[in-house]
Protein backbone atom coordinates (compact mmCIF):
# COMPACT_ATOMS: atom_id res chain seq x y z
CA UNK A 1 0.00 0.00 0.00
CA UNK A 2 3.12 2.35 0.72
CA UNK A 3 4.38 1.83 -2.68
CA UNK A 4 1.48 2.68 -3.96
CA UNK A 5 0.98 5.93 -2.43
CA UNK A 6 4.63 6.90 -2.77
CA UNK A 7 3.52 6.37 -6.68
CA UNK A 8 0.46 8.45 -6.82
CA UNK A 9 2.52 11.51 -4.84
CA UNK A 10 5.10 10.98 -7.20
CA UNK A 11 2.95 10.99 -10.03
CA UNK A 12 1.11 14.29 -8.25
CA UNK A 13 4.28 16.04 -8.67
CA UNK A 14 4.87 15.42 -11.89
CA UNK A 15 1.52 15.81 -13.50
CA UNK A 16 0.74 18.90 -14.55
CA UNK A 17 -2.55 20.33 -13.67
CA UNK A 18 -5.24 19.30 -16.29
CA UNK A 19 -5.85 21.53 -19.24
CA UNK A 20 -2.50 23.34 -19.21
CA UNK A 21 -0.54 20.04 -20.68
CA UNK A 22 -0.68 19.60 -24.96
CA UNK A 23 -3.65 17.96 -25.52
CA UNK A 24 -2.91 13.76 -26.04
CA UNK A 25 0.56 14.20 -24.82
CA UNK A 26 0.08 13.96 -21.20
CA UNK A 27 -1.65 10.45 -20.13
CA UNK A 28 -4.87 10.49 -18.15
CA UNK A 29 -5.90 7.04 -17.32
CA UNK A 30 -3.35 4.13 -17.41
CA UNK A 31 -4.02 0.44 -17.08
CA UNK A 32 -1.81 -2.38 -16.46
CA UNK A 33 -2.41 -6.00 -16.87
CA UNK A 34 -6.33 -5.69 -16.10
CA UNK A 35 -7.97 -9.09 -16.24
CA UNK A 36 -11.89 -9.04 -15.17
CA UNK A 37 -13.35 -12.42 -14.30
CA UNK A 38 -16.92 -13.49 -14.50
CA UNK A 39 -17.20 -16.48 -11.72
CA UNK A 40 -14.52 -18.98 -13.24
CA UNK A 41 -14.67 -17.53 -16.17
CA UNK A 42 -11.72 -14.51 -17.31
CA UNK A 43 -13.45 -12.11 -19.90
CA UNK A 44 -10.28 -10.11 -20.13
CA UNK A 45 -6.69 -10.72 -20.01
CA UNK A 46 -3.66 -8.58 -19.09
CA UNK A 47 -5.10 -5.27 -20.89
CA UNK A 48 -2.45 -2.03 -20.70
CA UNK A 49 -3.35 0.81 -22.32
CA UNK A 50 -2.42 4.43 -21.81
CA UNK A 51 -5.46 7.05 -22.64
CA UNK A 52 -3.91 10.08 -23.56
CA UNK A 53 -5.49 13.63 -21.92
CA UNK A 54 -8.15 15.87 -24.06
CA UNK A 55 -8.12 13.65 -27.17
CA UNK A 56 -10.61 11.05 -27.77
CA UNK A 57 -9.91 7.25 -27.91
CA UNK A 58 -12.29 4.53 -29.63
CA UNK A 59 -12.05 1.05 -28.56
CA UNK A 60 -13.49 -1.64 -31.49
CA UNK A 61 -13.55 -4.63 -31.33
CA UNK A 62 -16.21 -7.62 -32.36
CA UNK A 63 -19.42 -8.35 -30.37
CA UNK A 64 -18.50 -9.98 -27.01
CA UNK A 65 -14.41 -8.72 -27.24
CA UNK A 66 -14.74 -7.28 -24.17
CA UNK A 67 -14.23 -3.50 -24.73
CA UNK A 68 -17.35 -2.55 -22.93
CA UNK A 69 -16.28 -4.50 -20.08
CA UNK A 70 -13.19 -3.08 -20.18
CA UNK A 71 -14.33 0.48 -20.37
CA UNK A 72 -16.60 -0.14 -17.32
CA UNK A 73 -13.06 -1.07 -15.26
CA UNK A 74 -12.63 2.89 -15.64
CA UNK A 75 -15.23 3.89 -13.32
CA UNK A 76 -15.53 0.44 -11.41
CA UNK A 77 -18.96 0.35 -12.93
CA UNK A 78 -17.67 -3.81 -12.88
CA UNK A 79 -18.91 -3.46 -9.42
CA UNK A 80 -22.43 -3.09 -9.28
CA UNK A 81 -22.21 -6.92 -11.28
CA UNK A 82 -22.17 -9.68 -9.12
CA UNK A 83 -19.60 -12.63 -9.54
CA UNK A 84 -17.17 -9.62 -11.63
CA UNK A 85 -13.70 -9.23 -10.12
CA UNK A 86 -11.22 -7.13 -11.69
CA UNK A 87 -7.60 -7.58 -10.85
CA UNK A 88 -4.57 -5.30 -12.47
CA UNK A 89 -4.10 -1.86 -12.10
CA UNK A 90 -6.22 1.04 -13.51
CA UNK A 91 -5.06 4.36 -12.90
CA UNK A 92 -6.99 8.26 -12.95
CA UNK A 93 -4.05 11.00 -13.32
CA UNK A 94 -1.80 8.36 -11.40
CA UNK A 95 -4.22 6.91 -8.85
CA UNK A 96 -5.46 3.64 -8.29
CA UNK A 97 -8.96 3.54 -8.83
CA UNK A 98 -9.43 0.32 -6.92
CA UNK A 99 -8.27 1.28 -4.20
CA UNK A 100 -10.86 -0.27 -1.12
CA UNK A 101 -10.58 3.56 0.58
CA UNK A 102 -11.47 5.16 -2.33
CA UNK A 103 -14.86 6.81 -3.04
CA UNK A 104 -16.35 5.42 -6.09
CA UNK A 105 -19.34 7.92 -5.97
CA UNK A 106 -16.62 11.08 -6.43
CA UNK A 107 -14.53 8.58 -8.84
CA UNK A 108 -17.96 8.35 -11.14
CA UNK A 109 -18.65 12.38 -10.95
CA UNK A 110 -14.52 12.20 -12.35
CA UNK A 111 -15.31 9.70 -15.01
CA UNK A 112 -18.82 10.44 -16.62
CA UNK A 113 -21.16 7.75 -18.19
CA UNK A 114 -22.89 8.26 -21.33
CA UNK A 115 -24.46 4.76 -22.32
CA UNK A 116 -26.00 3.04 -25.78
CA UNK A 117 -29.45 4.08 -25.59
CA UNK A 118 -30.27 7.36 -24.05
CA UNK A 119 -31.61 7.15 -20.23
CA UNK A 120 -33.04 10.64 -19.41
CA UNK A 121 -34.19 10.34 -15.29
CA UNK A 122 -38.01 10.81 -15.41
CA UNK A 123 -37.50 14.40 -14.31
CA UNK A 124 -37.81 17.75 -16.38
CA UNK A 125 -34.54 18.59 -18.19
CA UNK A 126 -33.47 21.08 -15.72
CA UNK A 127 -33.47 18.39 -12.98
CA UNK A 128 -31.66 15.74 -14.92
CA UNK A 129 -28.68 18.20 -15.46
CA UNK A 130 -29.07 19.94 -12.27
CA UNK A 131 -29.24 15.95 -10.78
CA UNK A 132 -25.40 15.19 -10.01
CA UNK A 133 -23.97 18.22 -9.22
CA UNK A 134 -26.55 18.71 -6.48
CA UNK A 135 -26.04 15.24 -4.69
CA UNK A 136 -22.30 16.02 -5.26
CA UNK A 137 -22.60 19.68 -3.19
CA UNK A 138 -21.12 21.15 -5.94
CA UNK A 139 -22.91 24.53 -5.83
CA UNK A 140 -24.05 26.90 -2.62
CA UNK A 141 -27.06 28.70 -4.43
CA UNK A 142 -29.48 28.08 -7.50
CA UNK A 143 -28.07 30.71 -9.21
CA UNK A 144 -24.94 28.84 -9.36
CA UNK A 145 -26.91 25.75 -10.18
CA UNK A 146 -28.59 27.67 -12.80
CA UNK A 147 -25.43 28.30 -14.27
CA UNK A 148 -24.26 24.67 -14.46
CA UNK A 149 -27.17 23.49 -15.79
CA UNK A 150 -27.62 26.24 -18.68
CA UNK A 151 -23.55 25.81 -19.53
CA UNK A 152 -23.92 21.82 -19.99
CA UNK A 153 -26.74 22.38 -21.95
CA UNK A 154 -24.87 24.44 -23.94
CA UNK A 155 -21.92 22.76 -24.37
CA UNK A 156 -24.07 19.46 -25.15
CA UNK A 157 -25.56 21.44 -28.47
CA UNK A 158 -28.71 21.46 -26.96
CA UNK A 159 -29.90 24.82 -24.75
CA UNK A 160 -31.16 26.33 -28.01
CA UNK A 161 -33.40 23.42 -28.51
CA UNK A 162 -34.75 23.30 -25.14
CA UNK A 163 -34.20 27.01 -23.22
CA UNK A 164 -37.87 27.17 -23.37
CA UNK A 165 -39.07 24.35 -21.87
CA UNK A 166 -36.42 23.33 -19.23
CA UNK A 167 -39.40 22.36 -17.14
CA UNK A 168 -40.63 19.24 -19.24
CA UNK A 169 -39.87 16.17 -19.21
CA UNK A 170 -36.57 14.54 -20.44
CA UNK A 171 -38.26 11.87 -21.70
CA UNK A 172 -40.49 13.98 -24.11
CA UNK A 173 -37.04 14.66 -26.45
CA UNK A 174 -36.44 12.96 -29.25
CA UNK A 175 -33.39 9.83 -29.60
CA UNK A 176 -30.78 12.39 -30.55
CA UNK A 177 -31.63 15.13 -27.72
CA UNK A 178 -31.97 12.48 -25.11
CA UNK A 179 -28.52 11.32 -26.05
CA UNK A 180 -27.29 15.08 -25.92
CA UNK A 181 -29.31 15.52 -22.67
CA UNK A 182 -27.58 12.49 -20.80
CA UNK A 183 -24.30 13.86 -22.20
CA UNK A 184 -25.32 17.59 -20.86
CA UNK A 185 -26.00 15.26 -17.21
CA UNK A 186 -22.40 13.94 -17.47
CA UNK A 187 -20.66 16.46 -17.98
CA UNK A 188 -22.66 18.94 -15.73
CA UNK A 189 -20.14 17.00 -12.55
CA UNK A 190 -17.40 18.60 -14.58
CA UNK A 191 -15.81 14.91 -14.74
CA UNK A 192 -12.03 14.75 -16.19
CA UNK A 193 -12.96 11.76 -18.24
CA UNK A 194 -15.70 10.98 -20.31
CA UNK A 195 -16.83 6.77 -20.86
CA UNK A 196 -19.11 6.41 -23.99
CA UNK A 197 -20.79 2.87 -24.67
CA UNK A 198 -22.07 2.81 -28.50
CA UNK A 199 -23.49 6.72 -27.57
CA UNK A 200 -25.07 6.65 -31.53
CA UNK A 201 -26.01 2.81 -32.22
CA UNK A 202 -29.51 4.14 -31.53
CA UNK A 203 -29.49 7.26 -33.26
CA UNK A 204 -30.59 8.24 -36.92
CA UNK A 205 -27.62 9.66 -38.81
CA UNK A 206 -28.35 13.25 -38.23
CA UNK A 207 -28.18 12.73 -34.62
CA UNK A 208 -25.15 10.80 -34.97
CA UNK A 209 -23.73 13.24 -36.65
CA UNK A 210 -25.09 16.22 -34.55
CA UNK A 211 -23.44 14.02 -31.33
CA UNK A 212 -20.01 13.22 -33.50
CA UNK A 213 -19.72 17.23 -33.66
CA UNK A 214 -20.42 17.27 -29.98
CA UNK A 215 -17.56 14.62 -29.42
CA UNK A 216 -15.09 16.91 -31.19
CA UNK A 217 -15.76 20.06 -29.60
CA UNK A 218 -15.30 18.49 -25.92
CA UNK A 219 -12.41 16.56 -26.97
CA UNK A 220 -10.56 20.43 -25.78
CA UNK A 221 -11.99 19.44 -22.35
CA UNK A 222 -12.39 16.11 -21.68
CA UNK A 223 -10.77 13.00 -22.04
CA UNK A 224 -13.39 10.75 -24.41
CA UNK A 225 -13.54 6.99 -24.74
CA UNK A 226 -15.83 5.97 -26.94
CA UNK A 227 -16.36 2.23 -27.57
CA UNK A 228 -18.44 2.04 -30.92
CA UNK A 229 -19.21 -0.72 -33.63
CA UNK A 230 -19.05 1.21 -36.05
CA UNK A 231 -15.25 1.39 -37.93
CA UNK A 232 -16.03 4.62 -39.62
CA UNK A 233 -17.14 6.48 -36.60
CA UNK A 234 -14.27 5.61 -34.74
CA UNK A 235 -12.33 6.50 -37.82
CA UNK A 236 -13.88 10.10 -38.29
CA UNK A 237 -14.29 10.82 -34.41
CA UNK A 238 -11.18 9.68 -32.29
CA UNK A 239 -6.89 10.03 -32.49
CA UNK A 240 -6.21 6.94 -30.81
CA UNK A 241 -7.97 3.26 -31.43
CA UNK A 242 -7.76 0.04 -29.54
CA UNK A 243 -8.69 -3.05 -31.40
CA UNK A 244 -9.88 -5.90 -28.82
CA UNK A 245 -10.45 -9.64 -29.65
CA UNK A 246 -11.69 -12.45 -27.42
CA UNK A 247 -10.23 -10.47 -24.11
CA UNK A 248 -7.54 -9.23 -24.90
CA UNK A 249 -5.79 -5.85 -26.32
CA UNK A 250 -4.52 -6.86 -29.72
CA UNK A 251 -3.45 -3.27 -31.36
CA UNK A 252 -3.14 -0.54 -30.10
CA UNK A 253 -2.24 2.97 -31.79
CA UNK A 254 -2.72 6.43 -34.15
CA UNK A 255 -6.12 6.03 -35.47
CA UNK A 256 -5.08 6.91 -38.75
CA UNK A 257 -2.20 4.09 -38.67
CA UNK A 258 -4.90 1.67 -37.56
CA UNK A 259 -7.33 2.71 -40.25
CA UNK A 260 -4.79 2.61 -43.14
CA UNK A 261 -2.18 0.50 -41.96
CA UNK A 262 -2.72 -1.91 -39.55
CA UNK A 263 0.39 -3.77 -37.70
CA UNK A 264 -1.41 -6.96 -36.71
CA UNK A 265 -3.41 -9.37 -38.71
CA UNK A 266 -6.25 -9.63 -36.66
CA UNK A 267 -6.79 -6.30 -36.80
CA UNK A 268 -6.40 -6.10 -40.39
CA UNK A 269 -9.26 -8.98 -40.93
CA UNK A 270 -11.41 -7.28 -38.42
CA UNK A 271 -11.32 -3.83 -39.96
CA UNK A 272 -11.52 -4.70 -44.09
CA UNK A 273 -14.40 -7.59 -43.00
CA UNK A 274 -12.68 -10.34 -43.61
CA UNK A 275 -13.03 -11.55 -39.78
CA UNK A 276 -13.36 -15.80 -39.23
CA UNK B 1 3.99 -5.94 -43.93
CA UNK B 2 0.38 -7.40 -42.47
CA UNK B 3 -2.25 -9.14 -45.52
CA UNK B 4 -5.64 -9.41 -46.12
CA UNK B 5 -5.35 -13.55 -46.18
CA UNK B 6 -8.78 -14.58 -46.59
CA UNK B 7 -11.65 -13.53 -48.50
CA UNK B 8 -14.69 -10.75 -47.27
CA UNK B 9 -17.56 -11.70 -45.52
CA UNK B 10 -19.48 -9.93 -48.34
CA UNK B 11 -18.53 -11.96 -51.61
CA UNK B 12 -19.82 -8.95 -53.84
CA UNK B 13 -17.49 -6.44 -52.20
CA UNK B 14 -14.47 -9.41 -53.00
CA UNK B 15 -15.43 -9.61 -56.41
CA UNK B 16 -15.73 -5.94 -56.60
CA UNK B 17 -11.59 -5.82 -55.71
CA UNK B 18 -11.38 -8.87 -58.12
CA UNK B 19 -12.79 -6.89 -60.66
CA UNK B 20 -10.62 -3.64 -60.35
CA UNK B 21 -7.78 -5.38 -60.41
CA UNK B 22 -8.74 -7.21 -63.38
CA UNK B 23 -9.83 -3.93 -64.58
CA UNK B 24 -6.16 -2.06 -64.30
CA UNK B 25 -4.70 -5.66 -65.81
CA UNK B 26 -6.79 -5.25 -69.41
CA UNK B 27 -5.56 -1.83 -68.69
CA UNK B 28 -2.29 -2.30 -68.53
CA UNK B 29 -2.56 -5.00 -71.55
CA UNK B 30 -4.10 -2.34 -73.99
CA UNK B 31 -1.58 0.48 -72.78
CA UNK B 32 1.72 -2.17 -73.28
CA UNK B 33 -0.05 -2.82 -77.16
CA UNK B 34 -0.29 0.94 -77.66
CA UNK B 35 3.56 2.02 -76.98
CA UNK B 36 5.08 -1.04 -78.85
CA UNK B 37 2.48 -0.37 -81.94
CA UNK B 38 3.21 3.65 -81.84
CA UNK B 39 6.61 2.01 -81.65
CA UNK B 40 6.23 0.01 -84.58
CA UNK B 41 4.60 2.57 -86.68
CA UNK B 42 7.31 4.48 -85.66
CA UNK B 43 10.39 2.79 -86.83
CA UNK B 44 8.30 1.81 -90.05
CA UNK B 45 6.93 5.02 -90.50
CA UNK B 46 3.52 3.13 -91.01
CA UNK B 47 1.27 5.75 -91.07
CA UNK B 48 -2.20 3.14 -90.94
CA UNK B 49 -0.86 1.81 -87.62
CA UNK B 50 -0.07 5.03 -86.04
CA UNK B 51 -4.15 6.35 -87.01
CA UNK B 52 -4.74 3.15 -85.35
CA UNK B 53 -2.46 3.71 -81.71
CA UNK B 54 -4.73 7.33 -82.30
CA UNK B 55 -7.86 6.01 -82.45
CA UNK B 56 -7.21 3.47 -79.76
CA UNK B 57 -5.94 6.01 -77.47
CA UNK B 58 -9.73 6.79 -76.58
CA UNK B 59 -10.30 2.77 -75.59
CA UNK B 60 -7.69 3.38 -72.39
CA UNK B 61 -8.94 6.92 -71.69
CA UNK B 62 -12.78 5.00 -71.35
CA UNK B 63 -11.27 2.41 -69.50
CA UNK B 64 -9.52 5.29 -67.27
CA UNK B 65 -12.90 6.63 -66.58
CA UNK B 66 -14.35 3.72 -65.91
CA UNK B 67 -12.07 2.67 -63.15
CA UNK B 68 -12.23 6.10 -62.09
CA UNK B 69 -16.36 5.25 -61.62
CA UNK B 70 -15.95 1.98 -60.12
CA UNK B 71 -13.37 3.27 -57.30
CA UNK B 72 -15.30 6.15 -56.28
CA UNK B 73 -18.74 3.95 -56.06
CA UNK B 74 -16.74 1.07 -53.91
CA UNK B 75 -15.79 4.41 -51.72
CA UNK B 76 -18.99 5.47 -51.07
CA UNK B 77 -21.02 2.48 -50.67
CA UNK B 78 -17.99 -0.29 -48.98
CA UNK B 79 -16.16 2.34 -47.02
CA UNK B 80 -12.84 0.66 -47.55
CA UNK B 81 -10.03 0.28 -44.46
CA UNK B 82 -6.83 -0.65 -44.31
CA UNK B 83 -4.92 -2.95 -47.24
CA UNK B 84 -8.53 -2.19 -49.31
CA UNK B 85 -8.46 1.43 -48.94
CA UNK B 86 -4.79 1.52 -50.24
CA UNK B 87 -5.61 -1.07 -53.02
CA UNK B 88 -8.86 0.88 -54.25
CA UNK B 89 -7.24 4.20 -53.98
CA UNK B 90 -3.53 3.32 -55.13
CA UNK B 91 -5.25 2.16 -58.64
CA UNK B 92 -7.10 5.21 -58.78
CA UNK B 93 -3.53 6.25 -59.29
CA UNK B 94 -2.08 3.28 -61.37
CA UNK B 95 -4.57 4.41 -63.59
CA UNK B 96 -4.09 7.57 -64.25
CA UNK B 97 -0.16 6.60 -64.49
CA UNK B 98 -1.07 3.74 -67.31
CA UNK B 99 -3.74 6.79 -69.18
CA UNK B 100 -0.84 9.02 -69.39
CA UNK B 101 1.42 6.10 -70.86
CA UNK B 102 -1.06 5.90 -73.65
CA UNK B 103 -0.79 9.25 -74.31
CA UNK B 104 2.80 8.99 -74.51
CA UNK B 105 1.99 6.50 -77.30
CA UNK B 106 -0.82 8.69 -79.00
CA UNK B 107 1.93 11.02 -79.25
CA UNK B 108 4.65 8.88 -80.93
CA UNK B 109 1.91 8.28 -83.12
CA UNK B 110 1.20 11.62 -83.93
CA UNK B 111 4.90 12.60 -84.83
CA UNK B 112 4.87 9.40 -86.50
CA UNK B 113 2.10 11.15 -89.34
CA UNK B 114 5.10 13.86 -89.95
CA UNK B 115 8.20 12.12 -90.23
CA UNK B 116 8.68 11.54 -93.83
CA UNK B 117 10.78 7.94 -94.27
CA UNK B 118 13.81 9.82 -96.06
CA UNK B 119 17.35 10.64 -94.83
CA UNK B 120 17.24 9.00 -91.58
CA UNK B 121 19.58 6.65 -90.64
CA UNK B 122 18.43 2.83 -89.29
CA UNK B 123 20.74 3.04 -86.35
CA UNK B 124 18.67 6.11 -85.17
CA UNK B 125 15.50 4.15 -85.18
CA UNK B 126 17.36 1.28 -83.55
CA UNK B 127 17.99 3.27 -80.55
CA UNK B 128 14.66 4.62 -80.53
CA UNK B 129 12.93 0.68 -80.36
CA UNK B 130 15.85 -0.11 -77.63
CA UNK B 131 14.62 2.07 -75.43
CA UNK B 132 10.96 1.30 -75.94
CA UNK B 133 11.20 -2.30 -75.62
CA UNK B 134 13.11 -1.23 -72.32
CA UNK B 135 10.37 0.65 -71.33
CA UNK B 136 7.65 -1.92 -71.76
CA UNK B 137 9.62 -4.47 -70.05
CA UNK B 138 9.46 -1.64 -67.42
CA UNK B 139 5.54 -1.23 -67.55
CA UNK B 140 5.06 -5.32 -67.85
CA UNK B 141 7.16 -5.73 -64.58
CA UNK B 142 5.69 -3.08 -62.55
CA UNK B 143 1.99 -4.46 -63.71
CA UNK B 144 3.28 -7.74 -62.50
CA UNK B 145 4.03 -6.27 -59.30
CA UNK B 146 0.50 -4.56 -58.55
CA UNK B 147 -0.78 -8.23 -58.32
CA UNK B 148 2.06 -9.91 -56.55
CA UNK B 149 4.21 -7.63 -55.54
CA UNK B 150 8.10 -9.15 -55.47
CA UNK B 151 9.96 -6.21 -53.09
CA UNK B 152 13.15 -6.62 -55.03
CA UNK B 153 11.78 -6.58 -57.97
CA UNK B 154 10.03 -3.61 -57.26
CA UNK B 155 13.46 -1.83 -56.24
CA UNK B 156 15.12 -3.23 -59.76
CA UNK B 157 12.31 -1.50 -61.61
CA UNK B 158 13.10 1.63 -59.76
CA UNK B 159 16.86 1.70 -60.61
CA UNK B 160 16.26 0.40 -64.10
CA UNK B 161 14.59 3.90 -64.88
CA UNK B 162 18.15 5.32 -64.14
CA UNK B 163 19.17 3.48 -67.37
CA UNK B 164 15.94 4.29 -69.19
CA UNK B 165 16.86 8.17 -68.56
CA UNK B 166 20.92 7.46 -69.66
CA UNK B 167 19.75 6.07 -73.20
CA UNK B 168 17.42 9.26 -73.43
CA UNK B 169 20.43 11.01 -72.56
CA UNK B 170 22.99 9.18 -75.28
CA UNK B 171 19.75 9.43 -77.81
CA UNK B 172 19.90 13.48 -77.56
CA UNK B 173 23.31 13.34 -78.14
CA UNK B 174 23.24 11.30 -80.82
CA UNK B 175 20.08 12.82 -82.61
CA UNK B 176 22.38 16.45 -82.41
CA UNK B 177 25.47 14.88 -84.09
CA UNK B 178 23.13 13.90 -86.65
CA UNK B 179 21.71 17.30 -86.60
CA UNK B 180 24.61 18.96 -87.07
CA UNK B 181 26.21 16.58 -89.77
CA UNK B 182 23.19 17.41 -92.24
CA UNK B 183 20.53 20.14 -91.34
CA UNK B 184 18.24 18.51 -93.36
CA UNK B 185 17.63 15.42 -90.85
CA UNK B 186 16.50 18.57 -88.35
CA UNK B 187 12.86 18.13 -88.79
CA UNK B 188 12.86 14.66 -88.83
CA UNK B 189 15.64 13.85 -85.87
CA UNK B 190 13.51 16.17 -83.53
CA UNK B 191 10.09 13.96 -84.12
CA UNK B 192 12.75 11.27 -83.34
CA UNK B 193 14.08 13.11 -79.86
CA UNK B 194 10.57 14.05 -78.80
CA UNK B 195 9.74 10.52 -79.22
CA UNK B 196 12.27 9.23 -77.02
CA UNK B 197 11.15 11.57 -74.59
CA UNK B 198 7.79 10.31 -74.32
CA UNK B 199 9.28 7.04 -73.93
CA UNK B 200 11.25 8.18 -71.26
CA UNK B 201 8.25 9.79 -69.44
CA UNK B 202 6.53 6.42 -70.27
CA UNK B 203 9.38 4.66 -68.19
CA UNK B 204 8.84 7.53 -65.38
CA UNK B 205 5.06 6.51 -65.15
CA UNK B 206 6.40 2.89 -64.47
CA UNK B 207 7.95 3.78 -61.44
CA UNK B 208 5.30 5.82 -60.47
CA UNK B 209 3.10 2.08 -60.82
CA UNK B 210 5.75 0.52 -59.21
CA UNK B 211 5.70 2.53 -55.95
CA UNK B 212 2.12 2.33 -55.92
CA UNK B 213 1.93 -1.68 -55.86
CA UNK B 214 4.88 -1.23 -53.21
CA UNK B 215 2.02 1.26 -51.14
CA UNK B 216 -0.84 -1.05 -52.04
CA UNK B 217 0.95 -4.28 -50.40
CA UNK B 218 2.82 -2.54 -47.50
CA UNK B 219 1.37 1.08 -46.70
CA UNK B 220 4.62 2.25 -46.98
CA UNK B 221 7.15 4.59 -49.55
CA UNK B 222 9.29 2.79 -51.68
CA UNK B 223 11.62 5.27 -51.92
CA UNK B 224 12.01 5.41 -48.64
CA UNK B 225 12.54 1.27 -48.72
CA UNK B 226 15.45 1.88 -51.78
CA UNK B 227 16.67 4.86 -49.19
CA UNK B 228 16.68 2.58 -45.59
CA UNK B 229 18.59 -0.43 -47.88
CA UNK B 230 21.16 1.80 -49.41
CA UNK B 231 22.46 3.37 -45.55
CA UNK B 232 22.05 0.05 -44.52
CA UNK B 233 24.56 -1.63 -47.72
Amino acid sequence: MDIVQDKTAETAKSTPAPGTSDPGKRIRVSTRDVSVFYGEKQAMFDVSIDIPDRSVTSFIGPSGCGKSTFLRCINRMNDTIDGCRVSGVVELDGEDINRPDLDVVELRARVGMVFQKPNPFPKTIYQNVAYGPRIHGMTKNKAELDEIVVSSLQRAGLFEEVKDRLDQPGTGLSGGQQQRLCIARAIATRPEVLLMDEPCSALDPIATAIIEELIDELRENFTIVIVTHSMQQAARVSQKTAFFHLGKLIETGDTEQIFTNPKEQKTQDYITGRFG
Amino acid sequence: MVQARSEHIVSSYEEELTHLTRHITEMGGMVEQAISEATSALVRVDHDLAQIVIQNDKDIDDKQRGLDEMAVSMIARRQPMASDLRRIVASIHVATDLERIGDMAKSIARRTLQISDQHISPQLYSGVRHMSDMVLTQVSAALQNVTALEIDDAIRICEKDEEVDALYMSLFREFLTYMMEDPRNITDCTHLLFCAKNLERAGDHATNIVEAAFYIQTGENLIDEIELRRDRA
